[in-house]
């Protein structure tokens, strides 16, 4: 299963381990398979797999295991550590020059998303103060200046460009003088996207390099990259000397073990992470995230910030109440069923929290659809009820059923399959009020619809 | 030179990573042990055949080994050309057309996959074929996405409908549908923004878009092509799998396959995804988009 969760496939594998101690090399063994399949899975490079196992292997075999943790969690601890250390630990920011105008230049394959994180990168230096300028530098794509221009335009960023057919290092030259007239004190360098084994342009780039000298080469990488992301960083950082990476369209499920391999080769911090299409969406990166998101175990923190997103306190707090009474009806089924897909869809969200990966598959045989129309019908038969059916649905017989059917324009095949969808959630709430009580359980955080 | 060469000469350094290394590894050993089969699999690994794919490889390479198909570490040279020439065979496809009136082919995938130049490609194929095309504007998030596919037309003779950038896509289809029915078009190609596979209000747009098509033309789209980047590791599946749930996919177009080494996902598209992979683009000019032939590329793969 290619989104099964590292821990849960951990406790598989330890489950037939008995009591505590310490960790064998037997032991370790079998559990390094794990490790070693889903970073492979996160798309992280072979080799960079093969050196990192070594590592944790090195540091687990002889590991007490304490009483509170059982071994996976113990191999989980320090495979997650090993991974945020390798990920460079804390953020770095961009290299600031101290005599204007820093000039930035953006760097990578065709389609990995440089030209809109070039915009992105603007808005924000803006935000800090400062005045960029963007620079329209990809001559080959046909519309790639119009594209920087419009969303110049959008930011009300000045955009610099030059007629067709200026080739790729004047434009770079003459952005300088022109930025110093206009008072720009940050120049982003668009680069045309280019293939790494592509000599003649890797050369335009050198070129462009010792041309304007710029104080910092950002390489932009796709999440999604497979193995290749390792010979492409170290190309590009072969000839142009990188001082950092962009990962784009971290916004989907790829688990981005491309940032691994890209930083383990480099030895480049990773400085921002596109988050979405908004222009807004780019963000810091944080180390010690994406060694979680890499591993499966769920991207737990931006889940919260989401749900803080989407929930006021006080809600969740009555919720909670709800929930742990045991009063949970299917008035508040539904309410929570419109907040959770504000949160985006509910497949996305399990995913992000660590241990879903049997809750999610026991979803599939439950086979609830929580998006577009479902919700619609859900709403329609719900709202068909009493307020006594709605607090209990045991009241409901088949001549109310019938008449819920006929309000909600609906059947009762489908009122039947709500009534019994409810009660699964509720029996799925109690699995998990449970799951809470483990320590590597949902006991670190709190979310008030699975309290 | 011909596609041929081009595809081979494209795939040159995926064979140096995956066959000629498979042929320097089997020398090293005078027999089968467990490094070699270790080495045998991280080199399918490194070439991106993919996690589960080559994990399907190694168990016939076991299962070969124990039914003594295979002797010695030179034999598993030709036991894997041929596994893999398998894989590359099975269920091939062609291209779907409409028995009358125009077909059309809607182009989707994530972002900067390369769908504007794909279609830019498709375009300038059938424009050779004497096909009169249509390209429909329905990317109308990205900025400047509707001048790119304009070049595009003016280029290969196509004409373009389009609206206002931020206008509703699947309005621009509607126009675009009817425009290619009045106007006896061939082939229309439909452009559309690319959206990350799970963001749930993006993909409901694109199933509107493949309603309003299949509404004015039955049986339409008559192919829905999910344009992939070869880089794309083990995310390909569930790019696969998450927009055939809003339209149907009925094959992949790999583009990007020029001149690395990573010619091996084809292997791991084909096992994985159950879609077949209908063209395959190794390089960047415009001829370099031709449909997929199996026995083509598994010859150019083993320099056969």
């Amino acid at each position: 299963m290619i989104f099964e969760g590292l821990s849960e496939r951990l406790q598989e594998t330890f489950k037939k381990l008995r009591g505590h101690g310490k960790l064998t090399e037997d032991d370790v063994n079998e559990a390094m398979r794990d490790v070693r399949m889903a970073l492979l899975e996160a798309d992280v490079n072979f080799k960079v797999v093969k050196d990192f196992v070594k590592k944790v292997k090195e540091r687990a075999i002889g590991q007490e295991v304490l009483e509170t943790l059982t071994p996976a969690q113990v191999v989980i601890k320090i495979v997650n550590e090993e991974l945020t250390a390798l990920m460079g630990g804390t953020q770095s920011k961009l290299n600031i020059s101290s005599v204007p105008p820093t000039i930035i230049m953006m760097v990578g394959l065709q389609g990995a998303g440089k030209t809109t994180t070039a915009g992105k990168l603007a808005l924000s230096l803006r935000k800090q103060g400062k005045h960029p300028l963007l620079v329209a530098d990809d001559i080959y794509r046909p519309a790639a200046v119009k594209q920087l221009e419009v969303l110049g335009k959008q930011l009300d960023i000045p955009v610099f460009s030059m007629e067709a057919g200026t080739d790729a290092v004047t434009i770079a030259k003459e952005s300088v003088p022109y930025a110093n007239s206009h008072a720009a004190d940050v120049i982003i360098i668009d680069t045309a996207g280019r293939l790494h084994i592509n000599e003649e342009l890797m050369q335009e780039l050198t070129s462009i390099k010792s041309e304007v000298k710029p104080h910092e080469i950002l390489l932009v990488v796709d999440a999604m990259t497979g193995q290749d992301a390792v010979n492409v960083a170290e190309s590009f950082n072969g000839s142009l000397g990188l001082d950092g990476i962009v990962m784009t369209k971290m916004d989907g499920d790829a688990r981005g073990g491309a940032a691994l391999s890209v930083k383990a080769v480099t030895g480049c911090p990773i400085k921002f992470v596109g988050m979405g299409e908004k222009l807004e969406a780019l963000e810091p990166f944080y180390p010690d995230r994406m060694a979680s998101r890499i591993l499966g175990m769920g991207d737990v923190l931006s889940l919260i910030e989401k749900a803080q997103d989407v929930y006021d306190i006080e809600t969740a707090q009555k919720m909670e109440k709800k929930l742990r009474k045991d009063e949970f009806t299917l008035d508040d089924f539904l309410d929570q069923l419109q907040q959770v897909r504000k949160m985006g869809s509910f497949e996305q969200i399990l995913g992000m929290l660590p241990g879903m990966g049997n809750i999610k598959k026991q979803l599939e045989g439950v086979d609830v659809d929580f998006n577009g129309k479902e919700i619609k019908h859900i709403e329609a038969i719900i709202r068909s009820m009493t307020p006594q059916e709605r607090a209990d649905i045991s009241v409901i017989n088949g001549s109310r059923r019938k008449r819920i059917a006929a309000g909600s324009g609906t059947r009762v095949q489908d009122v039947n399959k709500i009534i019994k969808q409810f009660a699964e959630m509720k029996k799925m709430m109690k699995k998990m009020k449970k799951m809470q009580k483990s320590p590597m359980g949902l006991g670190r955080f709190k979310l008030p619809f699975m309290h | 030179m011909g596609f041929f060469d081009r595809l081979k000469k494209g795939l040159t350094r995926t064979r140096e990573t995956l066959t000629a290394k498979i042929g320097t590894a089997v020398l090293g050993y005078a027999d089968i042990s467990d490094d070699l089969l270790d080495e045998i699999e991280e080199i399918l690994i490194m070439a991106d055949v993919g996690v589960s794919t080559t994990e399907k490889l190694m168990q016939e390479v076991r299962k070969g080994i124990k039914k003594k198909e295979i002797h010695t570490p030179a034999d598993l040279k030709p036991f894997l050309e041929n596994k893999i020439t398998e894989i590359l065979l099975e269920g091939g496809a062609g291209v779907r057309m409409a028995a009358v009136g125009p077909t059309v082919i809607l182009i989707v995938g994530v972002n900067g996959a390369g769908k504007t130049t794909t279609i830019g490609k498709l375009s300038a194929f059938y424009n050779y074929y004497g096909k009169k095309v249509m390209l429909a504007a329905a990317d109308t998030f990205r900025a400047a996405a509707i001048d790119q596919l304009e070049i595009w037309g003016k280029r290969t003779g196509a004409e373009v409908i389009k609206h206002e950038e931020g206008s509703d896509p699947a309005a621009v289809v509607f126009d675009a549908v009817k425009a290619a029915k009045a106007r006896g078009i061939d082939i229309l190609i439909v452009d559309t923004a690319g959206r990350l596979q799970t963001k749930t209000n993006l993909m409901s747009e694109l199933e509107k878009i493949n309603r309003v098509v299949g509404r004015e033309i039955p049986g339409a789209p008559h192919e829905t092509l999910l344009v992939l980047d070869a880089t794309t590791g083990q995310n390909a599946v569930s790019q696969a799998k998450l927009f055939t749930q809003s339209a149907p996919v009925t094959g992949v177009v790999l583009t990007k396959l020029d001149g690395t080494a990573k010619g091996g996902v084809v292997i791991g598209i084909k096992s994985e995804l159950s879609i077949p992979i209908k063209w395959i683009g190794v390089g960047e000019g415009i001829e370099d988009l031709r449909p997929f032939s199996a026995e083509e590329y598994s010859k150019a793969l083993f320099d056969k």
